[in-house]
């Protein structure tokens, strides 16, 4: 070691201090406004309106309910008639002066989002993993190109991209259906996952499968049993990246579905109560909807850069 | 052997369970989300009592239906079976073969338009505008109009400060200009110590929100959108120095006397407001009164209701619907069964005791109608006087241009109101040209 | 590693005593052949719902139609949609909306993201656990968050009033961010910043790692002040990957949709119409099909051909 008293990249304890300070209360400051969904998830509608904003509440599960229910409000005497509650969340309801009219349409939503958001990953995995080998693997004449092309599909602004897709679609008749939203973001997602899975499979020696292939392995075999097993780390981030695309998407969703496959991020804005965005419903909503992405994220974090840059920066 | 026979057997007739429940016959009805969608809901369960005909929703909240709904329509969707879709869309819906056209279905089984409110038949069921040709069974009637805090209006220091500042009693105004004194006296004033201010009116951009309002205003002082109706002649109708007044007012009024950040506000936000006791005085559609009146905090005999007032002219901006069935279902046959069953007295009546408002004259033209509910006379009143927006099929692009003009106007302060309308007829002018019919 | 079968192994024998072209069949189909039935379902989707529609956009520029009028005859009038496009004011005022948003965000997050980076690269201890909680917000929808951030900015109520209000002393119903003319703009740019910023400082942090530690011993070695070794070591360093990011932000903020439209709908007037939201109101709402397609083209060509000069730019510093 030299003669200074630290290594001249090793900051001191001091700067590491001053900088865990300022990290920390930026991090606390961007969390803010998620605590506050969540906090505003747990309170009763006219407590999430009080002003000063309320820090300390009693948490209550109304706005759970409210996502999950559709209520109508009756005349004391009408409630008065009726039978004694059954359940926690018919009493909630009721001491609002409401009674619980049926389901909302929050769960299908939430469902509609899983089912495409699932369905689009595992095609774009199925297709990507398979384009991503031959683009790695092989000469492909014009491979520069094809490559180029795949990213540049995402240049275009989405709204730019629905408008012939609302045509094809109406002439086709996938409009708002869960078949139509898989096949277009599995489209989307398909170049960022050639271009991750590419790099991933770049990664892993050639070696491996020529060895494999000496020993008597055809081609698809050794893809299948040499290259996937040692991909299986890359195509399950890529998987999450675009399953978390899928998930978070807005703009296709918003203009080409209207009901059956309408996907919950156009839908949770549209909470209403009586009266107004309910606020506990829409930040109820949202926490459920988000929740899983957190998770995503902090499985991801290994893998997150190279996920936003589509592999151009691997670290 | 015998087991499996048996299981085969269970699970054939599972299989038959599973499709006649598939087969049960089920209805989508497509409509705003609001107060009177949960009354349809209400009054629906009749029908499915009757027929067996199960009844699906799918209510949009107003900011996003036309959005919606529209988007639906064009993309030709099996979503719907039912709409009942906006007064304005009646034209598109007609024209572009949305909508299924109900002439023959009326003559089959003795459904008379004469049976309905004749502004309700001009304006929600027919196209082109007047002649006998029917797309909808009027279904909604509705109109903007006003609510005030009466029991603010009734204190005696109030009423006297009031008379000492303005010379007269403080009541529900007469004209939009002592609806602006009002808004004026009760803007940022304590009551019960908390701010209050004077009135809360549309403002919203996103949709048709502040167009709706500021017609109320443009109406009473005598706007019209044509010289010549038919003829799209609209220099010096829609900028006349009437019309500027009228919009110099709206901004007038949005300035002095709107809550803090009322920038982007609709039918909800002017609930809330009204309903969290921050605003003397609102507008509204007629169909939210029976909920207000019903308010825990803020109905009864804190409320009042009162007609748009007038200015040179009385009048009211038309709000309401009329059902139509979508040419895209393939349960028309089913749809017309509800119209069918929707257009009967009995029905009709029930529907107004719950909180819809019907257009049928056996229900209008009862003597008890005016007594029947605090706003049912006022109701009467304004629907006497309505006046509708564009019902063009274009009526998305003109809408969508005076959406830009007056918010620019009134909430961004570029222009003046002069300029406003007059780029306003740039903009019509264009869609009239686009559409060959100028 | 080879772990194979006797069976393999003779079947391998087999295959290297034929001829090459027979052993291709021996083993199978032929690489080329993988290769083209691996790629073919991909294009053949990306022509389909990429490429297909891509053209027909442009076919539909050049003509008159309306996607909520099919039944109205299809006019082709050449270039007239496009001329219309520019020189219509509206859409000028939505493109220099658009670049007030593109060019502060971008200059924030850079400024912010890069600060950050700086920081973490310290390596005190938890820096991993505090980089993934400020990585959160942009993983997120941004259509649901940005919702919520109309709440946040209530007047009186929401958060964001309350805290500046708490600080500065103001009256927390004295401003309202998505409602006054003035502040929209930044409010749509701040909720964007926070965001997104993590994005810049992820990026920044792997340019910052990837500097061998040599260079500042040689720096030290010659005296260099840490003041000089930042600028000329460090920023230098950085920029390429810096540029990369400021790329990819550039492209996604200038399509910029769900999270503004959530906010603020393009309002108050239109002050924060962004390109995309016009663009939607012109396809989808006034159902100018013909001439927004124009509009797409026209903001199409513009991303990419900014696009494209930028990578030059970006790989002449990486190759100096």
């Amino acid at each position: 070691m030299s003669a200074t008293a630290h290594s001249v990249i090793e900051p001191t304890a001091r700067e590491r201090r001053f900088a865990a300070t300022l990290i920390v209360i930026y991090a606390l400051v961007t969390m803010l406004p998620l605590v506050w969904i969540f906090m505003t998830s747990l309170k009763t509608p006219q407590d999430s309106i009080s002003y000063p904003p309320k820090v300390v509440f009693g948490p209550t599960l109304e706005g759970y309910v409210n996502l999950f229910t559709t209520r109508t409000r009756q005349t004391p005497e009408y409630m008065a008639s009726l039978p004694p509650p059954e359940t926690w969340w018919d009493e909630l309801v009721r001491s609002r002066n409401m009674v619980i009219a049926g389901p909302s349409k929050f769960g299908e939503r939430f469902l509609n989002s899983v089912i495409i958001g699932f369905g689009s990953t595992f095609l774009t995995i199925f297709l990507g993993t398979l384009a991503a080998y031959a683009f790695s693997r092989f000469r492909v004449p014009l491979k520069d190109d094809l490559l180029f092309f795949i990213l540049s599909t995402r240049m275009m602004p989405p709204v730019a991209v629905a408008i012939p897709i609302f045509l094809m679609y109406r002439q086709l008749g996938l409009s708002d259906t869960h078949l139509g939203m898989i096949l277009l973001y599995t489209a989307v997602n398909l170049s960022l996952a050639v271009w991750l899975l590419k790099g991933f499979m770049d990664e892993i020696p050639r070696e491996y499968e020529e060895a494999a292939m000496i020993d008597g392995y055809t081609r698809l075999q050794a893809f299948r049993k040499v290259v996937l097993p040692q991909a299986t780390t890359g195509i399950a981030a890529t998987a999450i990246f675009c399953l978390i695309f899928a998930w978070n998407e807005y703009a296709f969703a918003l203009l080409l579905t209207s009901g059956t496959a309408q996907t919950a991020p156009p839908f949770i804005p549209t909470i209403i109560g009586e009266g107004g965005l309910d606020w506990p419903a829409v930040a109820a909503g949202a926490t459920l909807f988000l929740l899983p992405v957190l998770v995503f994220t902090i499985l991801l974090r290994k893998h997150l850069l190279r996920g936003i840059t589509f592999g151009a920066v691997r670290k | 052997m015998r087991r499996m026979g048996l299981a085969l057997l269970g699970s054939t007739a599972l299989i038959g369970g599973l499709g006649s429940a598939a087969e049960a016959e089920e209805l989508t009805l497509c409509w705003a989300a609001w107060d009177p969608a949960n009354a349809l809901v209400e009054l629906s369960k009749d029908f499915t009592a009757e027929t067996g005909v199960d009844m699906k929703f799918e209510f949009v909240p107003w900011p996003n239906f036309a959005d919606r709904m529209l988007n639906e329509l064009n993309s030709g969707g099996q979503l719907c079976d039912l709409m009942i879709g906006d007064s304005q869309w009646i034209g598109g819906g007609a024209e572009n073969g949305h909508y299924v056209k109900l002439n023959d279905f009326f003559e089959a089984e003795g459904i008379s338009m004469d049976d309905f409110a004749p502004a309700t038949v001009y304006a929600y069921s027919t196209w082109p505008k007047g002649t006998p040709n029917y797309y909808a069974l009027p279904a909604m009637g509705d109109a903007n109009a006003w609510f005030y805090r009466r029991d603010w209006f009734e204190r005696p220091e109030l009423q006297e400060e009031f008379q000492a500042q303005y010379g007269r009693e403080l009541a529900p105004p007469g004209t939009q200009l002592e609806l602006l004194d009002i808004a004026e006296f009760f803007q940022g004033r304590e009551i019960d110590g908390k701010t209050v201010y004077g009135a809360a009116i549309f403002t919203e951009r996103g949709s048709e929100g502040i167009t709706m309002g500021a017609t109320g205003a443009l109406y009473a002082w005598g706007f019209k959108y044509e010289n010549e109706p038919g003829s799209y002649d609209m220099e010096g109708a829609v900028n006349s120095p009437e019309a500027v007044e009228a919009l110099e007012f709206y901004k007038t009024l949005y300035e002095c006397c709107t809550p803090p950040g009322y920038t982007d506000s609709y039918m909800q936000e002017s609930l809330d407001a009204f309903k969290s006791g921050q605003v003397a005085m609102a507008m509204n559609w007629f169909a939210f009164f029976p909920g207000l009146y019903k308010d825990p905090v803020v109905g009864g005999d804190k409320i009042g209701f009162f007609v748009n007032p007038g200015q040179n002219v009385e009048a009211s901006t038309l709000g309401g619907q009329g059902i139509s069935v979508i040419s895209y279902s393939d349960k028309q046959d089913l749809a017309l069964d509800y119209i069918k069953w929707f257009a009967q007295p009995e029905v009709q009546q029930k529907w107004w005791s719950l909180g819809g408002y019907s257009c049928h004259n056996d229900v209008l033209n009862d003597p008890s109608f005016p007594d029947s509910q605090p706003f049912a006379a006022d109701f009467l009143e304004a629907m006497g006087n309505v006046q509708d927006f564009w019902q063009e099929p274009t009526y998305a692009e003109l809408l969508l241009a005076m959406q830009k003009r007056l918010h620019d106007y009134i909430v961004a302060d570029q222009g003046t109101a002069q300029e406003a309308l007059d780029l306003l007829i740039v903009d019509w002018t264009e869609t009239f040209e686009d559409d060959g019919k100028l | 590693m080879a772990r194979s079968t006797p069976i393999d192994r003779v079947a391998h024998r087999a295959a290297a005593a034929t001829p090459p072209h027979l052993r291709a069949r021996v083993r199978g189909i032929s690489d080329r052949a993988v290769a083209w039935v691996f790629i073919a379902p991909t294009i053949a989707l990306l022509l389909a719902i990429n490429i297909f529609p891509l053209l027909w956009t442009v076919y539909l520029s050049f003509t008159n139609y309306r996607a909520n009028r099919p039944n109205r005859e299809v006019e082709w009038v050449g270039t007239r949609n496009y001329e219309r496009v520019l020189t219509d004011g509206d859409i000028w005022h939505t493109l220099q909306v658009t670049a007030h948003f593109v060019c502060w965000t971008l200059a924030l997050q850079v400024l912010i993201g890069f600060t950050l980076a700086w920081l973490i690269n310290r390596n005190f201890r938890g820096h991993g656990f505090w980089t993934t909680v400020i990585v959160l917000p942009m993983m997120l929808s941004p259509a649901v968050v940005g919702n919520f951030w109309t709440f946040l900015y209530q007047p009186q109520i929401g958060l964001f009033n309350y805290v500046v209000a708490f600080f500065s002393g103001v009256d927390p119903s004295s401003f309202s961010m998505i409602g006054s003319v003035h502040l929209a703009p930044w409010a749509i740019i701040i909720v964007d910043t926070w965001m997104w910023t993590p994005f810049v400082m992820l990026i920044c942090l792997a340019g910052l790692r990837s500097i061998p530690e040599y260079l500042y011993e040689a720096a030290e070695v010659d005296r260099a002040s840490p003041t000089r070794q930042f600028w000329t070591i460090t920023v230098p360093m950085v920029l390429p990957f810096l540029m990369l990011a400021v790329l990819f932000r550039g492209i996604e903020n200038f399509k910029m949709f769900d999270l503004v439209v959530e906010l603020t709908s393009g309002g108050p007037g239109s002050v924060t119409e962004l390109a995309s939201i016009n663009l939607k109101r012109e396809a989808f709402e006034k159902w100018r099909t013909g001439y927004a397609s124009a509009f797409a083209i026209v903001l199409f060509v513009t991303v990419f051909g900014l696009a494209s000069i930028y990578v030059k730019a970006l790989n002449r510093v990486k190759d100096r």
